[in-house]
């Protein structure tokens, strides 16, 4: 079975653990497989691992020990300048270059990986299309777009040379609730069509049941629980309960003031 | 003779002094933007770098530039010439500015951006040719303006060692007590700091990249 290319994980992690030097272990000895297709939530509060684990994937970070596998490979077999182009990541602060306008930003790897010129143009379009902006806006630049317009532009360009994987760090954190809630529902959607391996980190529950199939709860270095959307809903493990009640307690003091 | 005069009497030889004066300023800078640029950008990717050379730079800058001229005096080749040793003193002197300033304009990118383009697999020379440095361009000029107007006005002390340039009416007005003939140096000298200033200043806001 471990042969077979279908159902070989995307991402697998082995006893991998991260720990810069001096200071105590950041994630600490993770066991996990990523599936083909689906879209994994790294959950967890600020500081419990999830970002450095995302991280470790695309490796922008080196484990301290252990071994990652992207494909069935391990990353040290990889040259890692082709990994990350077969990888798209999307980051909270988006990171779009603010001296090439929203074409050239989107096209930056296709034309670094020396497409035609016409074929990137139609890329870019069809991108665009697809993440819900007008094609129009193509010749601006990043400063003359909006907090969600220029999200989306994140997530066009980490789609532009059609990775099988994508990362995404609290890609919606930054924005307000209503274009948030629109970034959610049209991801959703945008996966359902183009069924990518994703990463998704998220610290927001709401979010994670929202768009993940399996949910990992992260807890200072360590995966505390993984289990499916409707697992995780019904679980009654104890950091798993603390995590919802944080969350629901919430929502009902704010109802009870309200 | 008021110095106005004096300009007009002499404007053959003041047009040649200021020409001269240009061109030690002038090649001093393509020297040190040579050595400079890439010392800054070295030391973004070598941290341990850091210390040594802007150390070694700064301490050039607190050399004064009398003494620094007298100490390459006896250096082969480059003491033979008086211009040859104004334009290695004066290289060393833009030194300072050029690294700090392509140093402090790489470190200055948003790391958010940088993280993104390494995250995408931009090699570390496509990261700096095509990110790194077009968004630092306008602190490397802030560098480039600030070492041009610092060596027009050091420039005038080459001419002690008999290098030329405008330098050479301050002195010459000074052995003859003669305020007309310094201020013959000294206004075209000015006059060039300031249009170096304008001008670099307005290439800085030209090339600086849009506020995101």
């Amino acid at each position: 079975m471990e042969s077979s290319p279908n159902n070989r994980p995307a991402i697998e992690f082995r006893r991998v653990s991260f720990r810069p030097n001096g200071t105590g272990d950041i994630v600490q000895d993770l066991n996990l497989q990523i599936r083909r297709g689906e879209t994994l939530v790294l959950l967890g509060r600020s500081g419990s691992g999830k970002t450095t684990t995302l991280k470790l994937i695309n490796h922008l970070l080196a484990p301290t020990t252990g071994e990652i596998l992207v494909d069935g490979r391990p990353i040290r077999e990889w040259d890692i300048i082709r990994l990350r182009r077969m990888i798209g990541y999307v980051i909270q602060e988006i990171g779009l270059f603010p001296h090439f306008t929203i074409e050239r930003n989107i096209g930056l790897v296709p034309r670094i990986e020396n497409w035609a010129e016409d074929r990137i143009r139609k890329r870019v379009e069809e991108l665009l299309n697809l993440v819900g902006l007008d094609p129009q806006i193509a010749s601006r630049y990043p400063h003359e777009l909006s907090g969600g317009q220029r999200q989306r532009v994140g997530v066009a360009r980490a789609l532009a040379a059609d990775p099988p994987i994508l990362l995404m760090d609290e890609p919606f954190g930054a924005l307000d609730p209503l274009t948030r809630a629109e970034l959610q529902r049209e991801f959703l959607q945008l996966q359902t069509r183009l069924q990518k391996t994703v990463v998704f980190v998220t610290h927001d529950l709401h979010e994670a049941v929202i768009l993940g199939t399996r949910i990992a709860l992260m807890e200072a270095g360590q995966m505390v629980t993984l289990q499916t959307r409707d697992e995780f809903l019904t679980s009654r493990e104890p950091l798993v309960m603390a995590y919802k009640d944080a969350f629901d307690t919430n929502l009902k003091n704010t109802r009870e003031r309200a | 003779m008021n110095v106005w005069q004096f300009i007009v009497q002499n404007h053959v030889e003041v047009a040649e002094l200021t020409l001269e004066h240009v061109w030690l300023v002038g090649l001093s800078m393509v020297f040190a933007v040579i050595v400079g640029i890439p010392l800054g950008v070295a030391i973004t990717r070598w941290p341990s770098l850091n210390k040594p050379v802007l150390g070694s730079a700064n301490v050039i800058q607190t050399i004064p530039s009398l003494a620094l001229f007298g100490f390459l005096l006896p250096a082969p080749w480059i003491g033979a010439r008086a211009d040859r040793l104004a334009i290695l003193a004066l290289t060393l002197y833009a030194l300072l500015p050029l690294i700090r300033n392509t140093y402090a304009g790489i470190k200055g990118v948003d790391p958010a951006v940088v993280e993104a383009g390494r995250g995408m697999g931009l090699t570390d020379r496509q990261l700096l040719f095509q990110v790194e440095l077009p968004l630092a361009l306008g602190v490397i000029i802030a560098g480039i303006r600030v070492a041009t107007v610092l060596l027009i006005g050091l420039t005038t002390i080459a001419a002690a060692i008999g290098a030329g340039g405008l330098g050479e009416y301050i002195f010459r007005g000074l052995a003859m007590v003669n305020n007309a003939v310094i201020l013959a140096g000294a206004i075209p000298a000015a006059a060039l700091a300031l249009l170096a200033d304008v001008g670099l200043g307005w290439l800085e806001r030209r090339l600086s990249p849009h506020a995101a």
